[in-house]
């Protein structure tokens, strides 16, 4: 379905910024369900490092916005045993590069329980996380390592790129059952959207949205990437070359059948996310598009994304190794 | 000794000196990061100078240091050129990471500054590991790991003590307890009353000390240091002090109150320090002043050498991954080379990267 399309079935909504529509997201499902509750490092009184959950702790107090020790791997593990123990968490991993403190517990217990113990165990936990470089912010918290997820057996992952799809994503992680991990660029909290205010809009995991409609090439993108794709789309526009502009949104499970249909009707396909190219997010949907609609594809798929380096701290350096919507027009202009 | 010992007049002097280059480089550092002129995250160490130099004052000069995310000040102590730190805070080429660390990973290897480190919690087990290498090589050094009283909850930190005590190994593990993590208390996130208490779990020392006083600091340290060297393995040492700035700059402080921040300014480490030395009639308020605008100096030269620095070249992205960098980056810097990357402002206008082979582009 187009994103627009979506948005016309939700009567109301509202302009904000990712950031708000995450909080909104957070707030909506903690007055829906008391067995829902936050916790990570400096959520509560502080509000956050980079304010989502600010507020939240004065209007649900510290039981259910929880301030943690700095121990990523013991509250990872203890969302892990609460989830599969009547409560439905939702951690906050300040830096998605903090998963390397605590990825036992993400591996072993939160992925293979159900499955190990032949579906006995629920997984209601929603773990929540930045990624992303741009600010400067070096190496160690910086990160974008969604596909480690997304290629774990028994995670599910999202990536979201625009303000309703942080509001409608988050909801549906923690309403999900299933272990899902909410993947949060850090550079587009300020990024303003129409969120619908219905408290149950959701969007169910595993729908991407086609962002603008196109006839010549399919950009494939997520986080950051949609926005600066879409912008990108627009100038080509007055070039004559019309792009349509997929926001992936669910990286696991991914949704296959858009993105092959739109290829079908393009006949050209670029993916541009963030993460490291090799191995990774790019390839599994180039896998994907190449398996249902080779015969429909007139040009090489291109991908666009961090060569593979870890971000570096210096300015320059970090604009040369981030992707961005200029590397998207150049590799629209290569197949078009 | 080492660079400096406080037992003696000189190595006082020395201490002195150190602990104002310390306070003078991270106010200009917070200064300059408020001007936008330094990007990313900065964590000043203000309040806590008298830690770091009473650490280094009994360390010898090939010891090893692993710090944290607060690192500034463990590497002056340590004696690194604020010069090439501050070209790190600014990105360039000339810092000592060639502007890929910044203020949160400067490292100089070589003089035994094993890195700041992003990863609250990290730098122990660096530490415990430095001790492993020293120990096989039966070398006369020891190495310090330090933590901030956050980072005690974090698990590899315990493994490492415990590692390190079963092992014997020449490590010392030193807490920088200044009451917070980020903004959460040190309170709500220990059940301890002394945090030093943890070392009973791995039956080796653990002590608590004045961390405002750097001869409490420097006499625990020594110590500790001259157990490792008699094999008797590492120390735990906890040292109490403050940060008067926000947890970084730009933290709005809703945590803390102006009265607990004076109250620990009334014992402040340099002050106390000062007094001590002038008491001794080892220095003259005068020649305080004097060391203070010395220092005031070299450090505005820093920031002029910074700000003069040349940024690194786009293509040096890709440079330092690998001791052999393989085709899948080699052909980035190949591309970023032929762009005319002679270092350029903004990287993005000016790349067309190459159309050719391939159908990767980033
Ligand atoms: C593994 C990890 N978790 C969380 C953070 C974010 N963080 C950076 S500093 C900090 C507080 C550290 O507190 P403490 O160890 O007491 O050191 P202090 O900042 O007080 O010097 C936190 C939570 C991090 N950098 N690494
Ligand atoms: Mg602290």
């Amino acid at each position: 379905m187009t994103a627009q399309a979506e948005r016309e079935l939700e009567t109301e909504t509202e302009t904000m910024t990712v950031r708000e529509a995450v909080r909104q997201a957070l707030r909506e499902e903690l007055e829906r369900d008391e067995d829902v509750y936050v916790m990570g490092e400096d959520v509560g009184l502080f509000g956050g490092v980079l304010e989502v959950t600010s507020g939240l702790y004065d209007e649900f107090g510290g039981e259910r916005v929880r301030d943690t020790p700095i121990s990523e791997a013991g509250f990872m593990g203890a969302a892990t045993g609460a989830a599969a123990t009547g409560t439905r968490p939702v951690v906050e991993l300040m830096f998605s590069d903090f998963a390397g403190v605590s990825m036992e517990q993400i591996m072993n217990q939160m992925a293979k329980m159900r499955y190990m113990f032949g579906g006995k165990a629920e997984m209601p936990v929603t773990v929540r996380t930045t990624e992303g470089g741009g600010m400067g912010a070096a190496s160690q918290h910086s990160g974008t390592i969604h596909t480690w997820i997304a290629h774990f057996p028994g995670l599910m992952a999202v990536a979201p790129g625009t303000a309703a799809s942080a509001k409608g994503l988050t909801k549906a992680a923690i309403r999900s059952d299933d272990p899902v991990f909410v993947f949060e660029n850090k550079m587009i909290y300020e990024q303003e959207g129409a969120v619908p205010t219905d408290e149950d809009f959701t969007i169910p995991l595993g729908e991407a949205a086609i962002e603008r409609e196109g006839d010549d090439v399919t950009v494939v993108a997520t986080q950051r990437l949609v926005g600066e794709s879409l912008q990108t789309a627009e100038s080509l526009a007055e070039a004559g070359v019309e792009a349509e502009v997929i926001d992936a949104r669910s990286l696991y499970p991914l949704d296959t059948e858009t993105i092959v249909e739109s290829v079908r009707k393009t006949g050209r396909l670029i993916v541009a996310d963030e993460s490291p190219l090799s191995y990774g997010t790019h390839a599994e949907i180039v896998a994907r598009v190449q398996e249902e609609a080779f015969f429909s594809l007139d040009a090489p798929i291109q991908r666009v994304g961090t060569p593979d380096t870890h971000m570096p701290f210096s300015t320059p350096l970090e604009q040369e190794v981030l992707p961005d919507g200029d590397d998207v027009r150049e590799a629209i202009e290569r197949v078009t | 000794m080492g660079g400096f010992d406080i037992e003696t007049e000189e190595g006082r002097q020395e201490a002195l000196r150190r602990m104002l280059t310390i306070r003078a480089f991270d106010s200009e550092a917070g200064d300059r990061f408020a001007d936008g002129e330094i990007p990313g995250f900065v964590h000043l160490y203000i309040g806590e100078e008298a830690v770091g130099v009473g650490t280094c004052a009994s360390l010898e000069d090939d010891d090893y240091i692993a710090s944290t995310h607060r690192g500034h000040g463990h590497c002056i102590a340590k004696g690194l050129d604020p010069k090439y730190m501050m070209a790190e805070l600014y990105g360039r080429a000339e810092g000592y990471c060639n502007g890929k660390g910044g203020s949160m990973h400067i490292a100089d290897v070589d003089a035994g500054m094993l890195g700041a480190n992003g990863i609250v919690g990290a730098g122990p087990p660096m530490a415990t590991g430095a001790a492993l290498s020293i120990d096989y090589q039966d070398r006369d050094q020891v190495a310090v790991g330090f933590l901030g009283d956050g980072a005690v909850a974090q698990g590899q930190v315990h493994e490492a003590m415990n590692l390190a005590a079963t092992w014997d190994l020449p490590a010392i593990f030193v807490i920088e307890n200044n009451h917070y993590g980020e903004g959460t208390p040190v309170e709500k996130q220990h059940n301890v009353d002394n945090l030093s208490d943890t070392a009973q779990a791995y039956d080796i020392p653990g002590l608590t000390v004045d961390g405002m006083d750097i001869t409490a600091v420097a006499e625990a340290v020594g110590e500790a240091r001259a157990r490792a060297r008699a094999g008797d393995g590492p120390t735990l040492i906890e040292a109490e002090t403050y940060r008067y700035r926000g947890h970084y700059e730009g933290d709005e402080e809703p945590y803390r109150d102006e009265d607990e921040l004076e109250r620990w300014k009334a014992r402040d480490p340099i002050d106390s320090f000062k007094e001590r030395l002038i008491d001794r009639g080892e220095l003259t308020v005068g020649e305080f002043d004097e060391l203070e605008s010395e220092i005031e100096a070299e450090i505005d030269a820093a920031v002029d050498y910074a700000r003069d620095a040349e940024p690194p070249a786009p293509h040096e992205a890709y440079d330092d991954m690998f001791a052999e960098t393989p085709p899948e980056i080699e052909r980035f810097a190949t591309a970023a080379r032929t762009d005319g990357g002679e270092r350029i402002e903004d990287s993005r206008s000016t790349s067309d990267r190459s159309r050719s082979e391939g159908g990767e582009r980033r």
